[in-house]
C-alpha cells in the first residue's frame, strides 16, 4: 500500500545505482529533511533541542562511526569514547593554536586526528583477532583517558581538565542558540552520513564485509586485509572524532576527559548493538532509543511509581532494562531495531492484503 | 636491591589476586566458549551478597553458604533465560550478551543491597610482616593462601571427580561430548556456579581490601589482560598472567611512573599485553588457533 514499488524501472545505469530506488523513500528522506530544516528549529523548544536533539544526532553519528568498524569490517571495538575524546580535545588544541581557524575546519582537523590515532591502535587487528583485539581498543581507552587528566598541555593548563568551548562562529554567524546548535550539528552529521552510506555500498564496503565475514577467506580471494582493516579503523575513527567534537562544543559546551570514559564506550557500543549492526538507519534507531529510555522512564517513575520507586532505584531499574534489552535483542533480534523497521516495510507493502 | 624485592613480592602477591578474578574467566571460556564480562559484576554480586547478610546478623559460614546458592541461582537462571537460546551464535554476539548481563547483574545487586560501600573484615590483620629481611603485607600473603587453596580445589576437582572428567570433555569437544551423554546445559550450570564460587571468593579478598562496592565489578578489566598473556583455556596460565601483569605493574608505577607522572597502573597491563600478543597472539599458554576456510 504504502511502497508499491510496481511500475518504477530504471532506465539508466545511474538510476541503478540510486541509494533510495522508490519516488516513496526519496519524497520521505526529503520530507524528513524538510522537518529537520525546516520546521523544527522554529517550532522546538529548548528543552528539545538541547536534550534530545543534539544528543541523538551527536550519538547517531558517534554508532555510525562504530557501525562501519564493528557492524561492517567486523573488528570489534571498546574504545570508540577515547578516539570521541581525541577528536574533540583536538579540535579545541587547534582552535588556541591557530586562532581564526574555521569552526568546521577544526572539527574535520579534529576528525582526522582521531583517524591518525585510530590507526596507531588498529593495527595489532592485523595480527590479533577477536575479543583479544579487545585489548588493544581498551587499551586505547585507558592510555588517552591517562594521557588527556595528567598532561596539563590538552588542556592549556586548566588544572581541572575541563575547558569551555570556544563560540560557535561559522562564516561569522554565532550557533550559540539551543536552536543554532541544533542546525550546526545537524548540518555536520548528515554529510557524513551520506558519505557512510554511500561508502558500505562501494567496493571498499564490500571488503569490510568480506573481512567481517571470514577475514582468511577474504585475503585468499585476494583482498587487501592490511589497507581494508586499517581503512576501517581510520575512518571509523574520524567519524568518532568528529562526533566526539560536536559532543564537546555543541552539546556540553565544555571540553572534558571524563565525559569521554568507558561507560561512554559502552554506550555507543550498545546503540549498535539496539539499532542494528551493519546498518546505516540503526544507528539512528539505536540513539534515539537510548536517549529517549531514560527520558521515558523517569517520566513514567515521576507519574506512575511516584512514592512506590525510591529516587536512588531509578538508575538501577534502568540499567537492568539496558541490560535485558539487550540481551532480549541479542536473542530474539541480532540484527535490532533497524530490522524490526524491515520487516515493517516488508509488511507495508502488502497491507491490507497478507500475501 | 631489597626495595626491589619488595616491589616485586608485592607486586607478585597482588597479581594472585587479578589470577583469581581471571580464573572465573578460563573457567567459562573452556566449558562454554562464552568470554563472560560479567564475571567482573558476578564478583560484585556475591561479595555484596554476603555483606549484606554478614550485616543483617548471620554467622559467617551461613552467609557463605547462602551466597553460594544465590550464584548457583544465578547460574541456574542464566543458564535457562540466556545460554541456552544463544546455543551457536557467533562468540562474539555471547560476548555482547554478558555485557546485557553485567548491567543485569550489577543494577539486581545494587537495587537489592544498596549502592553504599560496605567494610568487610575478615579479621586478618593488615600488619607488614617481616620474612627474611623483606617486608611483606600479611593481608597479601593470606589472599595468596586462600588462592592457592582454591586452585588446589578446583584442579582436584577437574582431574579426580567424575564432574571434572565431563567438563573436561565439554571443554575439548562440545559435540563429542554430548555424544557420548553428557548433558551439556548441566554442565554449563555446573562451571557457571563453580566460577560464581571463585567469584565469591574474589569478591571476599578484594572487598576486605577495597570495600565492597561498585567498583569491585570494575577488576574485570584488571583481568582482561591477565587473561591475554596466560591465554583464554589455561588456569595454568591465568595464574602466571596475573603473577606478570601484577608484578611488572607495581614494577613499571615505581620505577616508570615518576618520569611519566604517575598513574600508569590503568593502561600499563594492556600496553603489555598488546606486547605478548604480537609476539604470541594466543597467549603464553593459549590453545593455536587453526583457520580453515
Amino acid at each position: 500500500m504504502f511502497y508499491q514499488e510496481s511500475g518504477q524501472f530504471s532506465t539508466r545505469y545511474r538510476q541503478d545505482g540510486r541509494a533510495l530506488r522508490l519516488w516513496q523513500q526519496r519524497a520521505a528522506l526529503w520530507a524528513l529533511l524538510a522537518l529537520a530544516f525546516g520546521l523544527l528549529p522554529f517550532i522546538g523548544n529548548d528543552y528539545w533541542f538541547s536534550a534530545i536533539l543534539i544528543p541523538f544526532l551527536v550519538l547517531s553519528l558517534a554508532g555510525l562511526g562504530l557501525n562501519l568498524l564493528t557492524g561492517y569490517a567486523g573488528q570489534l571495538s571498546l574504545g570508540s569514547a577515547a578516539f570521541m575524546a581525541v577528536g574533540a580535545f583536538a579540535s579545541y588544541k587547534l582552535q588556541f593554536l591557530l586562532p581564526g581557524l574555521p569552526l568546521l575546519l577544526s572539527f574535520v582537523a579534529g576528525g582526522v586526528v582521531a583517524a591518525a590515532v585510530g590507526v596507531v591502535f588498529g593495527l595489532p587487528s592485523l595480527r590479533i583477532k577477536g575479543f583479544y583485539l579487545l585489548v588493544s581498543t581498551l587499551a586505547a581507552q585507558f592510555f588517552v583517558e591517562w594521557l588527556l587528566t595528567k598532561f596539563a598541555w590538552f588542556s592549556n593548563g586548566n588544572e581541572s581538565g575541563v575547558i569551555t568551548a570556544p563560540p560557535l562562529l561559522v562564516a561569522g554567524h554565532d550557533f550559540g542558540s539551543p536552536a543554532g546548535r541544533y542546525l550546526l550539528t545537524l548540518s555536520v552529521v548528515l554529510p557524513l552520513f551520506v558519505l557512510a552510506a554511500n561508502l558500505v555500498r562501494s567496493s571498499l564496503g564490500r571488503n569490510w564485509m568480506a573481512v567481517r565475514d571470514m577475514d582468511t577467506a577474504a585475503a585468499v580471494i585476494g583482498i587487501p586485509i592490511l589497507r581494508t582493516k586499517l581503512l576501517a579503523f581510520a575512518i571509523s575513527s574520524f567519524i568518532l572524532g568528529v562526533a566526539g567534537s560536536l559532543w564537546a562544543f555543541t552539546y556540553l559546551g565544555t571540553v572534558e576527559p571524563h565525559g569521554f570514559d568507558l561507560s561512554r564506550s559502552f554506550q555507543v557500543l550498545f546503540i549498535i548493538i539496539l539499532g542494528g549492526m551493519g546498518s546505516i538507519l540503526g544507528n539512528f534507531l539505536g540513539a534515539a532509543f537510548i536517549v529517549l529510555l531514560p527520558i521515558v522512564l523517569s517520566i513514567l517513575s515521576g507519574s506512575l511509581l511516584s512514592g512506590v520507586l525510591p529516587a536512588g532505584q531509578l538508575e538501577n531499574l534502568q540499567k537492568i532494562i539496558f541490560g535485558v534489552l539487550i540481551i532480549l535483542f541479542l536473542i530474539k533480534e541480532p540484527d535490532g531495531l533497524a530490522r524490526l523497521w524491515q520487516g515493517w516495510r516488508a509488511r507495508a507493502r502488502l497491507w491490507p492484503l497478507r500475501f | 636491591m631489597s626495595f626491589f624485592m619488595e616491589v616485586l613480592l608485592g607486586g607478585l602477591l597482588a597479581g594472585v589476586m587479578y589470577s583469581l578474578v581471571a580464573i572465573g574467566f578460563v573457567l567459562i571460556y573452556k566449558a562454554s566458549g562464552v568470554f563472560n564480562f560479567a564475571q567482573g559484576s558476578m564478583v560484585l554480586f556475591a561479595a555484596l551478597t554476603f555483606v549484606s547478610l554478614l550485616e543483617r546478623g548471620l554467622p559467617f559460614w551461613l552467609a557463605f553458604v547462602l551466597s553460594l546458592l544465590s550464584m548457583l541461582l544465578l547460574a541456574l537462571l542464566l543458564e535457562r533465560l540466556v545460554l541456552r537460546h544463544l546455543v551457536n551464535r557467533p562468540p562474539i554476539t555471547l560476548f555482547m550478551a554478558t555485557l546485557g548481563l553485567s548491567y543485569v547483574v550489577e543494577g539486581v545487586a545494587q537495587a537489592l543491597w544498596g549502592a553504599q560501600v560496605h567494610g568487610l573484615d575478615l579479621g586478618i590483620e593488615d600488619t607488614p610482616l617481616e620474612l627474611g629481611g623483606l617486608m611483606l603485607s600479611r593481608f597479601d600473603l593470606f589472599a595468596a593462601g586462600s588462592a592457592g587453596l582454591l586452585v588446589l580445589l578446583l584442579s582436584l576437582l577437574f582431574n579426580k571427580t567424575r564432574i571434572g572428567l565431563s567438563l573436561r570433555a565439554v571443554a575439548d569437544d562440545q559435540l563429542a561430548a554430548l555424544a557420548v551423554g553428557i548433558r551439556l546445559q548441566r554442565m554449563w550450570v555446573l562451571v557457571w556456579a563453580v566460577a560464581g564460587l571463585v567469584g565469591l571468593v574474589a569478591g571476599l579478598l578484594w572487598g576486605a581490601r577495597l570495600g565492597v562496592q561498585f567498583s569491585l565489578s570494575l577488576i574485570v578489566l584488571k583481568a582482561l589482560p591477565v587473561l591475554i598473556i596466560g591465554g583464554f583455556t589455561s588456569i595454568g596460565g591465568a595464574i602466571v598472567g596475573g603473577l606478570i601483569v601484577g608484578a611488572s605493574e607495581k614494577l613499571a608505577e615505581v620505577y616508570l611512573g615518576p618520569l611519566l607522572s604517575g598513574g600508569i597502573e590503568n593502561w600499563f597491563p594492556y600496553v603489555l599485553a598488546l606486547l605478548f600478543l604480537l609476539l604470541r597472539p594466543a597467549g603464553l599458554f593459549g590453545e593455536r588457533a587453526i583457520e580453515r576456510v
